[in-house]
C-alpha cells in the first residue's frame, strides 16, 4: 500500500515538475533506471518465493543502480561507453525477463 | 516457456498475498521500499520525458551515437546526391533526344511538303502564268498539249495543272472521245486552261518563241492561244497518291 502511494507520488512529482536532466547525468540515468527495474523485478519474484528481505532489497537496488552507472562511466573514460551500455542494458534485460518467467510462474502457474 | 512449475509453488497463494499486501494499512516497515520505488517511478518519469522531449533523443545521445548518425546522414546524402546526377544526365539525354526527334520531324515534315509539290498530293501558290487555247474546232490535239506542257517544264515550270488535273511526272496525254483530250484519265475537252508556276516570264517568253507553242496553237484551225501573267497563282487540283506497281527503293 505504501509502496503503491509512493509510486505514485514520484510519477506525479515527475509529471509536474518535469525536471531536466543534468547534462553529466544523461548517459546514466536511463542506465541506472533499467538496473533499478531489474532490481525491482527480482524483489517481486523473492517476495513471491517468501525469501524476501527488505535491507537485501534496498541494498541490491542502490548496488545495482551504482554498479550499473560505474560500468558506464568506466566504459565512457575508456572509450567504450556506447557499446557498454549496449552491454548493460542487455544483461538486465535478460535478467528482467527471467525474472519476470520466474513471477509468471508463480503467479499463473505456467 | 515449458519449464516444468518447481515444487511447493502455489499460485492462489500468490495471489492471496499480493491481496493481502495490497489492502493492509499503511505500516512503517516498508518505509525503505516505498522510497526506492518512489525514487524509481520518478526517474523513469523523468527519464522518459527527457528523451521523448528534447529532438527525439539527439540530445541525450553520447558522442559516438552523434558521430555515426552524422557519418549515416553523410552517406546518405552523398547517395541521393549521386541518384540526382544520374537523374540529372538521363533527362538532359531524354531532352536532347527529344531536340533530336523534333528536329528530325521537321525536316521529314519539310521534305514531306517539297514531294508533296512534286507529286502532286498539296496544293501550291507562287507567281506564273495560265495559258488559255480555246479551241471550238477540237484541232488542238493532245501532243501539242503534250508539247505546251514540256515547253513549260523546260522553262522551270515547277507545278502544272490543265482544267483542275493536276500534271505530274505520270501523268499520260492521250487522244480522247470527240476531239477532246484524255490527260491522266481524266476527259478534258476545250477550252484548255493550262496553268503553271514558275518564272512568269520565262515561261511566257517559252511559249512565245517563233516556231513554239503560241505558234502551233494559231496554225490549228480555229484555235487561239493566250497567256496571261500572273504574281500570284495557285494550283489547287490535287493527284491521290499512289503506290509504284513496280519500282522499289533501291539501297
Amino acid at each position: 500500500m505504501i509502496v503503491g502511494l509512493a509510486v505514485v507520488v514520484g510519477v506525479v512529482l515527475g509529471l509536474v515538475l518535469q525536471p531536466t536532466v543534468p547534462v553529466d547525468l544523461q548517459p546514466y540515468l536511463p542506465i541506472a533506471v533499467v538496473a533499478a527495474l531489474d532490481a525491482l523485478f527480482g524483489g517481486v519474484r523473492a517476495w513471491l518465493e517468501r525469501i524476501f528481505d527488505e535491507k537485501v532489497f534496498v541494498v541490491s537496488l542502490i548496488g545495482n543502480v551504482l554498479v550499473a552507472a560505474l560500468v558506464v562511466f568506466v566504459g565512457d573514460k575508456l572509450g567504450v561507453g556506447g557499446e557498454l551500455s549496449t552491454g548493460v542494458v542487455v544483461v538486465l534485460g535478460i535478467r528482467i525477463f527471467s525474472n519476470a518467467a520466474a513471477i509468471r510462474r508463480h503467479l499463473f502457474g505456467a | 516457456m515449458t519449464t516444468p512449475q518447481p515444487a511447493g509453488v502455489d499460485s492462489r497463494d500468490a495471489w492471496r498475498r499480493i491481496r493481502r499486501v495490497l489492502t493492509a494499512r499503511p505500516g512503517g516497515r516498508q518505509t525503505g521500499v516505498a522510497v526506492l520505488c518512489g525514487v524509481l517511478a520518478f526517474a523513469l518519469v523523468t527519464q522518459v520525458h527527457s528523451t521523448s522531449a528534447a529532438g527525439g533523443g539527439l540530445a541525450s545521445a553520447r558522442p559516438d551515437d552523434l558521430l555515426g548518425i552524422s557519418s549515416d546522414l553523410a552517406a546518405r546524402a552523398d547517395r541521393l546526391r549521386a541518384e540526382i546526377a544520374a537523374l540529372e544526365a538521363s533527362a538532359r539525354r531524354l531532352s536532347s533526344a527529344t531536340d533530336q526527334g523534333a528536329a528530325a520531324l521537321r525536316e521529314v515534315r519539310a521534305r514531306a511538303r517539297a514531294l508533296g509539290i512534286l507529286t502532286g498530293t498539296v496544293a501550291a501558290r507562287g507567281p506564273g502564268i495560265v495559258l488559255t487555247i480555246t479551241d471550238p474546232r477540237a484541232s488542238v490535239s493532245a501532243d501539242l498539249l503534250l508539247s505546251a506542257v514540256e515547253e513549260l517544264r523546260d522553262a522551270g515550270a515547277e507545278v502544272l495543272q490543265l482544267n483542275g488535273v493536276r500534271i505530274v511526272a505520270q501523268t499520260a496525254f492521250l487522244p480522247g472521245p470527240g476531239g477532246a483530250v484524255e490527260v491522266g484519265g481524266t476527259v478534258v475537252s476545250a477550252p484548255y486552261r493550262l496553268a503553271a508556276i514558275g518564272q512568269p516570264r520565262t515561261l511566257a517568253g517559252a511559249l512565245g518563241i517563233p516556231g513554239g507553242v503560241l505558234d502551233a496553237v494559231a496554225g490549228r484551225p480555229g484555235a487561239r492561244a493566250v497567256v496571261t501573267q500572273s504574281p500570284s497563282l495557285s494550283v489547287t487540283a490535287l493527284r491521290a497518291p499512289q503506290a509504284d506497281r513496280y519500282a522499289r527503293p533501291a539501297r
